[in-house]
């Protein structure tokens, strides 16, 4: 057995030429392995593939000539960016590869962005100095930067775009709910440019919070607030039944009432339900509330909160007071200051009261509660961070209650505690924490949300696009979002407005909702007379819209004052409204301004001006134009619609000013007078 | 007493493999109690998402019986190019013969092929194709356009947030899904259609000009997404995702 290793080694080392010779050999094979490496490697693999490929297609020649062979790599110091991910994608730039769908070799999808501008990894990701497709793609030990899933790619573009982009819906969307869901009540999210994101959400005062409603209904809605509401916002914290008790029991001994909160009511609410309903419907309660039908669907809109069960939570006095005049409880809130007589507040309270639920509240029965139990929801509503979203008395608001998420779309792998089966990425580990962040670990803090698979994706979207670069990159190339304006109205008009919450739907100077017509600009764009009237009763312009301006019974006083401010303070300088005559122009002009309506320009696909021949349902009606707008609004509107209102879906015709003058002829000669008579 | 020494040795070896082997990927397919002679398409076909995202209505397929009846209990499974993912990836038919499954399509915008199938008591497989659609940037950017600016026309079906102006209009425009006509129209027609209005080629006043509304980008991302949502598929729509 000893022998032989002996005698090989004899055979190999027995004499200085055959150790000589041996060790050459090694030497040599051991140097081989470098441009052995080289030859075989992926990229050169891929390479040639890409030159068989392209060898049989009609413009090889062109693809043959745009071919560089060896590594290829995009460098770019200002970005921090080496990818040499070209080397492999070799075809990403050639437009005629569009039938191609083997990767790595297909053109890449048309964007805003050139590739040798921007790289790759600023959008994708992975680790661009890497050559072997597995380095590229995937974490490993040294890098653990994987390729982002397609369906958070629009994160990306959040890196350096700040404000919505027309092309990002999800980034959009996941922003909207990163403010909308209060996410940063308790996260504080700096952004790059030094601003911290702020809520939209107004999670209301806790502090009168006995005048609205029962101990009952808070218990119940603690449990489970989507039991109550399925759009609600608010989170489950997974309370326990005691910990539910001795909450609502703080919250209602906490609370103070406010003045003028109890009303008493002499008038009756109206016996016929039809007229309730109606009242309901024409004060377009729909627009901004939801109420679930029969079938299940949710009904109107979600800038106040659903009442599908609110006969069940509000205490009558309460919704009394509220639909009288909001204000007094709430002087911040959303809700218009309708001015109902008695008679109206009584019908509508009675309606919605009427929208009760009996099974909500069956199975709370609680006991009076004890000073202990007070105390112990104090701490409870101290501990769980009510106060960051809610008033309390006598709880400050928490600071750093939640880790700040500024960088979150750079956290490092290591520093994350994964769940089992779970995959080990960042991505993964956003939407798990969003899914269900108790998962985690029992204790946390962080309530449950009730989000839908997308709008999981959509909040992991926007979270990504929080990170080191995002964070770091040169001001050159960030593209800010539009500032955000405050502007408030001045003197009495001023405060008449923000009574009757005008800016919930409206938008003025930037400043205010998106729902209704942006009024920047309606002075110069409306007649005096016919604004005094659409204030007294608001008509509908748009046959087609559901959501419209309600009736806000208004007296003469408050119509004069808004009506003077809204014709002296917004004026566009573009248009000087006294410059056209509204009335009096030829009857060949009308005539000529009819031919083009309905020949050249084809107006009656969208509007309506002969309520029997026209059907067209998009812009507004028209037959009354001639005594709703100024000439000269409409003079330039012709000319180009987007430059008084931007995003008008009104399409910009480029009229020339002798047709715009005979359209504007024609639409000023629609002064309505038949349709006055009905 | 080696013979011992090495049966321990094995169990731990064999223990330790066990250990370290990763879980198997696929978790174990439910075991059907009943069985169906076909699979088809309750809803959720032909439906367009962007790339890599969740289609937004469920897919929902029946199995029936050899006399149309639905079957309770027969296994569904999907199968599609790798990138698209199933939630759940396989399940049992409910009472009402149904399997609903979550579907996110693949990071490549195009056409994707997916299968959904079930086998019948001799083992035969009975397989539904579907066809769904991934956007990329450009024909999301379109998807927006059209949504503001052409489907008030275009798309005959009304909402109830928004009422289509299609049955207002003496000349019907067409729907976007229409390949048959909007595959004849070349690209170049359809920019000087969308630029310059109908009587750019020959036809009605009512489809207006939006040249001056709409930039070249905004066009061409129109027409992007036109190609790509279009029945029959036109030309330029791409390659078609299918498993092999």
């Amino acid at each position: 057995m000893n022998e032989k290793p002996t005698s090989l080694w004899q055979k190999l080392f027995g004499d200085s030429v055959r150790a000589f010779g041996v060790v050459s050999l090694v030497f040599l094979a051991s140097l081989a392995i470098a441009p052995a490496k080289n030859f075989f490697s992926e990229w050169r693999h891929y390479q040639h593939g890409y030159l068989k490929m392209i060898r049989n297609r009609s413009e090889a020649n062109t693809l043959q000539r745009h071919f560089q062979g060896g590594i290829q790599q995009i460098w770019l110091p200002d970005l921090g960016v080496v990818d040499r991910c070209t080397s492999c994608h070799v075809g990403l730039k050639e437009p005629s590869l569009t039938d191609v769908a083997t990767q790595p070799f297909r053109r890449h999808p048309a964007i805003p962005h050139q590739i040798d501008q921007f790289g790759c990894t600023v959008c994708h990701r992975g680790q661009g100095l890497a050559t072997t497709v597995a380095e590229a793609h995937n974490s490993t030990l040294a890098w653990e930067q994987p390729i982002l899933p397609a369906k958070y790619i629009e994160s990306s573009c959040g890196q350096c775009h700040r404000g919505p982009l027309p092309g990002t819906p999800v980034l959009n969307q996941g922003r909207n709910l990163l403010s909308r869901y209060g996410c940063v009540h308790c996260h504080l999210v700096k952004l790059p440019d030094g601003s911290v994101m702020k809520p939209v959400d107004d999670p209301p005062s806790l502090e009168h919070i006995a005048d609205k409603t029962s101990r009952e209904w808070i218990y119940a809605w603690l449990k489970d607030p989507q039991a109550y509401a399925s759009t609600a916002t608010m989170p489950n914290f997974k309370l326990s039944d005691d910990d539910a008790r001795d909450m609502s029991a703080f919250l209602i001994a906490n609370s103070t009432p406010i003045a003028g909160d109890n009303v008493a009511l002499s008038a009756k609410p109206s016996s016929d339900s039809a007229a309730a309903a109606s009242l309901y419907g024409e004060s377009f309660c729909a627009s901004c509330h939801a109420v679930q039908n029969a079938a299940g669907n949710m009904v109107g809109g979600n800038v106040g909160p659903e009442l599908t069960r609110v006969g069940s939570k509000v205490k009558p006095e309460w919704l009394r007071a509220w639909l009288r005049n909001p204000r007094t409880y709430d002087a911040g809130t959303a809700m218009p200051h309708y001015r109902f007589n008695d008679g109206q507040v009584a019908t509508l309270a009675g309606f919605l009261e009427a929208k009760a639920d009996s099974d909500l509240l069956a199975n709370v029965h609680l006991d009076a509660a004890t000073p202990e139990q007070i105390a112990h929801g104090k701490r409870l509503v101290s501990d769980y961070g009510c106060a960051s979203c809610h008033e309390v008395a006598g709880i400050k608001k928490p600071e750093n209650f939640a880790p700040e998420l500024s960088r979150i779309g750079s956290k490092p792998i290591t520093q994350l505690i994964f769940l089992p089966g779970m995959a080990h990425t960042l991505p993964d580990y956003i939407a798990g924490k969003i899914r269900n962040p108790r998962a985690f670990s029992p204790g946390l803090k962080m309530p449950q949300y009730t989000f839908a698979p997308a709008q999981v994706d959509a909040l992991t979207t926007a979270l990504l696009a929080l990170n080191d670069r995002s964070s770091t990159l040169p001001p050159s190339l960030a593209v800010p979002a539009a500032p955000e304006s405050d502007y408030q109205p001045a003197g009495k008009a001023g405060k008449l407005m923000t009574d009757l919450a005008c800016f919930s739907c409206h938008r003025i100077n930037g400043h205010g909702g998106d729902m209704a017509p942006d009024l920047t600009w309606e002075g110069s764009s409306v007649q005096r007379d016919w604004l005094v009237q659409f204030f007294k009763n608001p008509g509908t312009l748009r046959p087609a819209l559901i959501r419209r301006m309600p009736r806000f019974n208004l007296n003469d006083g408050e119509v004069n004052e808004l009506t003077d401010y809204f014709m002296t303070v917004y004026q566009s300088p573009a248009v000087d409204r006294d410059s056209m005559p509204l009335s009096g122009y030829s009857q060949g002009q009308v005539e000529l301004g009819k031919q083009l309506f309905y020949g050249k320009y084809s107006c009656q696909g969208c509007h309506i001006v002969d309520t029997k021949a026209d059907k067209g349902y998009i812009g507004p009606t028209l037959t009354h134009v001639g005594s709703r707008l100024t000439a000269a609004w409409v003079y330039e509107w012709m000319k180009n619609p987007q430059s008084l209102r931007p995003g008008t879906n009104e399409p910009n015709r480029a009229m020339g000013d002798e047709d715009a003058r005979a359209l504007t002829a024609f639409l000023m000669s629609q002064k309505g007078k038949e349709a006055a008579q009905k | 007493m080696t013979r011992y020494s090495s049966a321990v040795l094995l169990l731990a070896v064999a223990g330790l493999a066990t250990a370290c082997s990763r879980k198997s990927e696929s978790a174990p397919l439910p075991k059907p109690t009943a069985f169906g002679a076909a699979i088809v398409e309750s809803s959720g076909g032909k439906q367009t998402a962007q790339t890599g995202s969740l289609l937004p209505q469920r897919l929902v397929v029946q199995v029936n019986d050899e006399q149309g009846n639905a079957v309770t209990g027969a296994l569904v499974q999907f199968a599609a190019p790798s990138g698209v993912t199933f939630d759940p990836p396989s399940a049992l038919t409910d009472s009402s013969g149904q399997v609903t499954a979550n579907v996110a399509l693949g990071g490549m915008a195009g056409r994707y092929q997916i299968a959904a199938f079930t086998f019948d008591k001799a083992g035969k497989k009975a397989e539904l194709k579907i066809e769904e659609i991934a956007l990329g940037y450009q024909q999301t950017l379109g998807r927006r356009l059209a949504d503001q600016y052409c489907d008030r026309c275009h798309n005959p079906e009304s909402t109830v947030e928004r009422v289509s102006n299609y049955d207002n209009l003496e000349v019907k425009p067409h729907a976007f899904t229409e390949g048959d006509t909007f595959n004849k129209i070349s690209d170049a027609d359809l920019v000087a259609a969308i630029s310059h209005g109908g009587p750019a080629l020959g036809k009605s006043a009512l489809m207006p000009a939006w040249g001056n509304t709409l930039s070249k980008a905004d066009i061409q991302a129109l027409i992007s997404y036109i190609r790509a949502v279009s029945d029959p598929p036109s030309r330029d729509a791409g390659p078609v995702y299918a498993k092999n």
